[in-house]
């Protein structure tokens, strides 16, 4: 897991507009200074919201990348829940150790 | 001077983001005791406002987070968020870097208390500014506590930082007025998120305003976890008010779960002016 790199990665992101020029014009330059796990870039890659909740990412920090790629509040909630429909439990970050790793699921 | 004002409030970005899918039965008073808030903030006529937050990593992050930090600035950006998500339009809100690194000094007596003089406010300071003082014309001192990156500061160093900033406000000749802001009972940007536990919140609002600083800082963070999700450690900033107001209990004007906000919306004060009649008589 290197959930600290890709929330850093995020965090940069959500806070710093020359980040967000170079993601949208050149995503893959943005995930090479992050060491990030294969499965990590493939959501960034993909801005698979449910992904990236299951793997840990913090919702103060996600909810503002998924409003950016211009999902709606109601969007953002839905894709966290099919996160955990298609992949189980959060597996790291604060959400895991909430309700024993069921990651707050409803 | 001193504190002229002591407060809290809850500062959902919904409060702002989603105000018009709020069931106006509740938001309508809710929003009507917000603006009795800011009558009674102006009645105090104060030269600053301190906002004790809880910022959702837009300043401090996991690569060197501050327990405690103080904003040091001439001025500050805001809102760090997508303006139109949040719509509250990005502004410049003057601060006071001078009275900034006053208080900053007399916290460091009792505090070590981190300053930073670039910051940028999320929907954390900016929303209780949208309604405290919608035209962001009052300088403003920021202070954040961290609530959100485990390691958390216990909540008994919490309520001390808010004797320190108590402190500091005694020893400066301009008057102060101070804002806790954070959730109580919350899930927040998660699948929970509308989850309240409004029992807890009423409980937690009973011993600040009784400000019963034992029962007070008595939670440990897996009860707070199980019982009021990660949002209530933003608990840490209404300890602090206390803190800052030890010798005075508060009243309720507020507190109704609003699902679309995220928490319940709440409001309280605490007397200040009792302080006062106490150490006259």
């Amino acid at each position: 897991m290197s959930l600290y790199a890709l929330q850093k990665l995020l965090y940069e992101l959500n806070r710093d507009p020359r980040v967000q020029q170079e993601f949208v014009a050149d995503r893959e330059a943005v995930l090479s200074r992050f060491r990030l796990g294969d499965e990590e870039a493939d959501a960034i890659r993909d801005d698979d919201i449910g992904l990236l909740y299951i793997l840990g990412v913090n919702g103060q920090i996600l909810m503002h990348f998924a409003a950016w790629r211009g999902l709606s509040w109601d969007a953002y909630i839905q894709a966290m829940k099919d996160g955990l429909a298609k992949h189980g439990q959060v597996r790291g970050g604060i959400y895991a150790a909430v309700d024993g790793g069921e990651g707050g699921a409803v | 001077m001193s504190l002229v004002f002591a407060g809290i409030m809850s500062h959902g970005p919904g409060m702002r983001a989603r105000a018009e899918r709020a069931d106006p039965v509740i938001r309508d008073p809710f929003f009507a005791t917000l603006d009795r808030l800011r009558d009674r903030l102006e009645d105090a006529r104060p030269d600053a406002i301190m906002v004790v937050a809880a910022e959702h990593f837009a300043n401090f992050f996991m690569n060197n987070m501050p327990a405690y930090c103080i904003g040091m600035a001439e001025d500050y950006e805001g809102p760090i968020e997508d303006p139109e998500w949040l719509r509250i339009p990005r502004r410049t809100v003057p601060g006071n870097a001078d009275l900034s690194r006053r208080i900053v000094g007399k916290v460091m007596e009792r505090v070590d208390v981190a300053y930073a003089e670039e910051w940028k406010f999320d929907h954390g300071i900016m929303v209780p500014l949208s309604f405290l003082t919608p035209g962001f014309d009052l300088p403003v001192i920021p202070a954040n506590i961290n609530c959100q990156g485990p390691p958390l500061t216990p909540l008994t160093r919490a309520y001390e930082f808010g004797r320190a900033v108590r402190a500091a406000c005694d020893a400066v000749p301009e008057r102060i007025a101070l804002i806790g802001t954070g959730g109580i009972s919350h899930w927040p940007a998660t699948p929970n998120s509308g989850k309240i536990n409004v029992d807890w919140d009423r409980e937690f609002l009973r011993r600040w305003t009784r400000n019963d600083r034992a029962a007070l800082t008595s939670y440990t963070d897996e009860e707070t976890l199980r019982d009021a999700g990660q949002g209530g450690f933003e608990i840490r900033t209404l300890v602090a008010v206390a803190g800052a107001c030890e010798n005075s209990t508060g009243d309720l004007w507020f507190c109704e779960p609003i699902p679309i906000f995220a928490t319940s919306g709440f409001a309280a004060v605490m007397n200040l002016d009792e302080e006062t009649a106490a150490k006259a008589a």
